[in-house]
């Protein structure tokens, strides 16, 4: 096998999904795993890529891939895909990896699978296991021909320093003019405040169930009583009722607590890949049909602001006592 | 034809437009929500002989391209399809809502078309349409994919961006607001250009009785495979490149609980936090 792990960066930091996968790819007995490393002023994150795993880290280094846009991505990653001959391409899903993901299989005609939640190397045969049908069926996936490529479900593996190291290897950079059309007028700064939602051994998370932005203090308050931190829906983020900072879910946060409350929100599968790995899941929604009882270790139909307000003074009067 | 050398239909010194805009929506046809979903064991496919529907996330898209229309940016919306026959009647729900018409590629040859196959052919009928913006809705509500423009964009050779949550078409630019895990990009891309566009983006309109009326006396072309010059190896199970090996039954889940209507809610759910060690 010849893996190569796509290395996801922001804000001069390896992504946690990427390394995830790296970690992943390394357990699978790949001794010449490789990273690549695409963007502008990169280079010194390489060294990291070692710690998890990678025998080598390609870098593409062009003031082109400063902005995070997928096409000139496809660009490098196939090139480097057929020059060195790499049968198996891994991505830590996200917005930038599944767009660039895409174009590459296009680009190589090669199978792409998708939200897979796991990889075995059955003697020598890669295969995914995706769940799908809302995670009701879980199915073995394969690839008829190589290069293979995969899209892993966010959380889906741990990363797992190892302490080794990398050889780092610059590659040529060779881009098309249609993969520079598309031009990033302004790049998205992230606004933290707070402590990370993804440290939080509690997150109390609201949704459109709450009715409105004031309801959110109902959450808060909870979420305090808990010593939690609080989350939001891209449904209520979108509203302008919460911060994006707070955003559980596909374009947000990935969050995995000891414990999960979710106030006031139905389920999708975009707010599940968010928070599905948390340890306990508790649900108050007031449709007993919404998909989020399917997932939730302890659902409660009813309204949640009879029930939190409720809730807190409980929480309170017990940790006090 | 080639569609990298494809004009925008603008000229930068005019203030009128010249010709016309052709704004493609690209839909599926998906077993409807409401329908119980399955999996054939023998084909390993999703049981799709159930009742079927436009994908729901599909429906934004056509309402961003009406909107577009009826704002003047466009002159023409054309749904584009790869699917079976039946599909045109899920199709029509779209042609009431005020697209202008149907492009449906039906061929049981493209059954169980994966990425690589079924990107292929819709990139075929979208060359030979020729349109300025060729605009996706932000998942299949069936296989929760969530990447094929990425794929036609570039077999087209043209620049895409997703997750759009705002969209405005002006002077042969595409301007777009969207949604990362960091947070609001903008981005600008010239046209042609192939957008996706976020369920958040606008909330779709009813089709009207006289829309309803309307849309059967609407142009549905449906094109088989060799009509649109597609090579047979490249649709189907002969031209995907995955494929799907075994059912598995999921993780056993836990003992889920579930109350309904209890008035001791929090009660409970503070004797089960406590129970869970986590009080």
């Amino acid at each position: 096998m010849s893996t190569l792990v796509f290395l996801e960066h922001h804000g001069n930091e390896l992504q946690k999904g990427s390394l995830g996968v790296l970690s992943k790819a390394a357990s699978l007995g790949d001794d010449d795993l490789a990273g690549v490393l695409i963007g502008s002023g990169v280079r010194e994150l390489a060294s990291e890529a070692g710690k998890f795993g990678a025998a080598r880290v390609y870098v593409a280094d062009d003031p082109r891939l400063e902005a995070p846009l997928p096409q000139p991505r496809v660009d490098v990653l196939a090139r480097l895909v057929q020059e060195r001959g790499v049968d198996t391409v891994l991505f830590a899903a996200s917005v930038l990896s599944a767009d660039s993901a895409a174009g590459l299989a296009a680009r190589l005609e090669a199978g792409l699978n998708w939200d897979l939640v796991d990889l075995v190397n059955d003697g020598g045969r890669l295969v995914g296991k995706r769940a799908v049908l809302g995670d009701s069926v879980y199915v073995d996936v394969g690839w008829t021909s190589e290069p293979r490529l995969a899209l892993i479900r966010s959380g889906s593996f741990e990363p797992n320093a190892t302490g080794g190291s990398a050889e780092t290897e610059d590659i040529k950079v060779e881009l098309e003019d249609f993969s520079l059309a598309a031009t990033m007028v302004e790049q998205a700064h992230e606004e933290r405040e707070g402590p990370a939602i993804e440290d939080a051994e509690v997150v109390v998370a609201g949704g459109r169930g709450l009715g409105g932005p004031e309801n959110f203090a109902l959450v808060e308050e909870l979420a305090k009583a808990l010593g939690g931190a609080v989350g939001a829906t891209r449904a209520v983020v979108d509203a302008g009722w919460y911060p994006y900072a707070t955003q559980i879910g596909q374009t947000g946060r990935t969050v995995s607590p000891k414990l999960y409350i979710a106030c006031g929100i139905s389920g999708a599968i975009q707010h599940k890949v968010g928070m599905q790995s948390s340890g306990v899941i508790v649900a108050i929604n007031k449709d007993p049909n919404a998909p989020i009882f399917e997932f939730a270790d302890l659902g409660v139909v009813g309204d949640l602001h009879e029930i939190v307000p409720k809730l807190t003074e409980l929480v309170q009067a017990r940790r006090s006592g | 034809m080639s569609s990298g050398a494809f004009v925008p239909n603008f000229t930068r010194d005019a203030t009128v437009r010249v010709l016309h805009v052709k704004i493609a929506v690209c839909v599926k046809y998906v077993p409807d929500a409401a329908a119980p979903k399955r999996i054939d064991p023998q084909t390993k496919r999703l049981d799709r002989s159930v009742e079927g529907a436009l994908n729901p996330f599909d429906v934004h898209a056509v309402e961003e391209a009406l909107r577009l229309k009826e704002g003047g940016a466009g002159d023409e919306v054309v749904l584009v399809s790869l699917g079976p026959q039946k599909a045109l009647e899920a199709l029509r729900r779209a042609l009431a809502m005020g697209a202008d018409r149907v492009v449906l590629v039906a061929d049981e040859a493209a059954g169980g078309s994966d990425l690589v196959a079924t990107s292929y052919a819709l990139a075929r009928a979208l060359e030979r349409e020729e349109a300025d913006l060729v605009l996706f809705g932000q998942q299949a509500s069936d296989a929760d994919g969530a990447v094929m423009w990425a794929a036609v964009a570039d077999r087209l050779r043209r620049p895409v961006v997703s997750q759009a949550a705002e969209l405005t078409l002006n002077d042969g630019k595409v301007r777009v607001k969207r949604q990362t895990e960091f947070g609001y990009d903008v981005i600008e891309a010239p046209l042609p250009a192939v957008v996706a566009v976020s369920d958040a983006i606008n909330e779709p309109r009813y089709p009207s009785l006289k829309g309803i009326m309307g849309a059967k006396s609407k142009p549905q072309e449906v094109l088989s495979a060799s009509d649109l010059g597609l090579e047979a190896d490249r649709v189907g199970d002969a031209g995907s490149r995955t494929s799907v090996e075994a059912l598995v039954d999921p993780p056993a889940r836990g003992d889920a609980r579930k109350l309904e209507d209890d008035p001791n809610a929090a009660q409970a759910i503070v004797e089960f936090l406590a129970e869970k060690k986590l009080l």
